[in-house]
């Protein structure tokens, strides 16, 4: 045994490494493998071509989320090529004998939603789906991130990935939030901060006593979006609350088997003088309501700022100019007081309970602003399910909004739910590329308190104005 | 899935000069709904490519006639965004069998080296430099030399070396595929998951 001092991500990396290849990736074991519709079929496919099954199919769980419809979802889907890609990921899972969540299954819901609330996600583990948001599960102090499809046919043949180990960054926030700022523009911010690409090559830590006082909910949102700047994941340390959310979830262990992983997920956390790569530090109180601007996520700032230049960003002018082009914005422009057309609260980042829960403390006892056409869409039936048993649908509803079925809706423009060209929405997603929401589609991400704060307004505004 | 070898590749390239050209660019999410890997080069870069009523955008690119060849050239963070391994293979199906650029997100980089596209890092300077030579002369030619680990702009001679590390060069010039590595590897991975705590 050696005694160097080791971090978190080193630790359950080094725990899954089955073989280490001179000059060249690790072989990696994993321990959950999530599948949808869309990055699966040709996988089972190419399993078929080679003539070889699935190694551990209790491993691997499948779930029906990216090209589902959101409403009326006891019908036949219409879309005849979305329904081929349900059947196939049904067909597949009976054939291998993988649990399937489809569409109308009570647990079905967005991937990354359900793999935690039922228990499936738990710390120290290796965790991939051929989805790049898998790095949500990171809150768990899980080493997860998203995958192709070739490596999900890797996964599914020998419950292995072949993987260089990444790089380790740290990004630790201390101190305290402001009034009106959530997990969601935590994370905007130091993408903001780091841009697009400032984590690339990178698995992320997020450390300081920001992380240690969210919530599993915000460090989900946190951690979903560490690909957004370029990191393979991010995690945080586990800890009581980790271990709180976890207990009694029915997929997690039970008795002797829960005080032995307990015992373990206890170890799992950086030592004192373990060193990173890259460290960046940050200040809780500089954080601002945050919204983005342009065509990807680095572009954000605080809510009360105006739009910056080129060159303060350190973006190139010709890809600069041509998102303000595609967004019709110009630079120096204040968002406060933009139009909004739609208001998009779902997806993996923020299609949880809390996010409902915020959702409507700003909307409780207003109106929706006739203008805008809001998609509120839940993460998952249980999602669902507590909306409505916590009251927040009621709430909704006398504002004047309706609640969807579960899915990933508006987030890919994938399914029906698309944002129409030219419009402005103001998305709890994590993308606002180009065509993103749908072709043309303008997208502003935000947190929900903004995203509330738009929907009631009809404008883009600060949320602080609205909290009592 | 098994794919050609490469070992030296020499043509005309496109060039690309945009940053941050994400996956969803690459191939919008609509064009996902296919369970075969078939087709995709006809939606490479779709919104960018064509009109609304299906005709092309004739400043972009691909629509240019006088640009054509095996390599794609394009600006930094190239492939950033979802994991969708499509994204590879409708630049594989496309035609492009390389792509050069200053800095490639991870997820594309891996995806493409699974599917048989070489994505070579170069310098921003160098970068700069085949931008140039292909403005000067869109005809012409870059060399990409895998087993050197070289890229030259044949007409000047300028050359720079990118990084590969072993097992995937070895891959790549042999059109092997990790699925075929992992399954020589089986015994092994039983062992381990024999004793795996989940
Ligand atoms: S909600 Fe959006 S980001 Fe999340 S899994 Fe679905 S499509 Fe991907």
């Amino acid at each position: 045994m050696s005694n160097q001092a080791t971090t978190l991500f080193d630790k359950v990396w080094d725990a899954h490494v089955v073989r280490k290849i001179a000059d060249g990736p690790d072989v990696l074991f994993i321990d959950r493998h999530f599948i949808h519709e869309v990055t699966s079929p040709v996988a089972f496919l190419g399993l078929e071509q080679r003539g070889i099954g699935v190694l551990y199919p209790e491993r691997t769980f499948a779930t029906a989320d990216h090209n589902t419809p959101t409403i009326n979802q006891h019908l036949p889907v219409q879309d005849p090529l979305s329904a081929i890609q349900l059947k196939a990921l049904e067909t597949n899972s009976a054939k291998y004998g993988i649990s399937h969540w489809g569409l109308n299954n009570p647990k079905n819901g967005i991937v990354h939603v359900v793999g935690p609330e039922n228990g499936i996600t738990l710390p120290g583990m290796s965790i991939v789906c051929g989805d790049s948001h898998t790095s949500t599960h990171g809150a768990f102090g899980a080493i997860a991130f998203g995958i192709g499809t070739s490596e999900v046919e890797m996964v599914l043949s020998s419950q292995c990935i072949m993987q260089p180990k990444p790089k380790k960054m740290r990004i630790s926030v201390n101190g305290q939030l402001q009034k009106g700022v959530v997990p969601k523009d935590v994370v905007l911010y130091i993408i903001s901060q780091l841009t697009a690409a400032g984590a690339t090559g990178y698995f992320v830590e997020f450390a300081g006593d920001v992380f240690e006082n969210m919530t599993m909910e915000g460090r989900m949102t946190v951690c979903n979006m560490s690909i957004e700047m370029g990191a393979r994941g991010g995690m945080v340390a586990p800890d009581e609350t980790t271990f709180n959310y976890i207990q009694g979830r029915e997929k997690a262990p039970k008795d002797e088997a829960w005080d032995k992983a307990l015992a373990y997920w206890k170890t799992l956390k950086t030592d004192a003088d373990a060193s990173f790569d890259k460290e960046y530090q940050f200040n809780a109180a500089d954080i601002e309501p945050m919204i983005t601007y342009g065509t990807n996520p680095g572009m954000g700032i605080g809510i009360s700022q105006s739009i910056p230049t080129a060159e303060s960003i350190g973006s190139g002018q010709a890809s600069f100019d041509k998102s303000m082009a595609y967004m019709g914005f110009q630079q120096g422009e204040a968002m406060m007081g933009k139009k909004v057309d739609y208001v998009f609260v779902g997806s993996c980042t923020n299609g949880r309970i809390e996010d409902f829960r915020a959702f409507a403390s700003v909307v409780k006892g207003r109106k929706k602003a006739d203008h805008v056409t809001a998609w509120i869409v839940p993460g998952s039936h249980i999602v669902e399910a507590q909306i409505r048993e916590e009251g927040i649908y009621d709430i909704l509803t006398e504002a004047g909004f309706q609640l969807r079925q579960p899915g990933c809706s508006a987030c890919l423009a994938m399914n029906d739910d698309k944002i129409p060209a030219g419009k402005y929405a103001v998305s709890t997603s994590n993308r606002n590329f180009e065509g993103r929401q749908g072709p043309g589609a303008r997208t502003l991400l935000a947190s929900p308190l903004v995203a509330a704060a738009a929907a009631v307004t009809g404008v883009v505004t600060d949320p602080r104005e609205l909290l009592v | 899935m098994a794919y050609d070898k490469f070992t030296v590749l020499q043509s005309s390239a496109v060039p690309l000069p945009i940053e941050n050209v994400d996956t969803d660019q690459i191939i919008p999410a609509r064009f996902l709904k296919a369970t075969e890997r078939k087709g995709f080069g006809d939606n490479l870069f779709r919104d960018w490519r064509y009109n609304n009523d299906d005709s092309p955008k004739q400043d972009f690119v691909l629509n240019n006639p006088i640009y054509s060849g095996k390599i794609l050239v394009a600006g930094k963070n190239f492939g950033s965004g979802s994991s969708r391994e499509h994204a590879a293979w409708a630049i594989y199906d496309y035609g492009f069998r390389c792509v050069i650029s200053s800095f490639f997100a991870d997820i594309f980089k891996g995806n493409s080296l699974n599917i048989g596209i070489l994505p070579v890092t170069v310098s921003a300077e160098f970068l700069d430099k085949i931008f140039k030579a292909i403005e000067a002369d869109p005809k012409t030619e870059i060399k990409v030399d895998l087993p050197e680990q070289k890229v030259t702009i044949v007409a000047t001679g300028e050359q720079e070396s990118f990084d590969i590390n072993g097992y995937k060069k070895h891959n790549m010039m042999n059109g092997f595929d990790d699925i075929d590595y992992l399954q020589s590897a089986k015994e092994d991975i039983k062992a381990f998951a024999a004793q795996s705590l989940y």
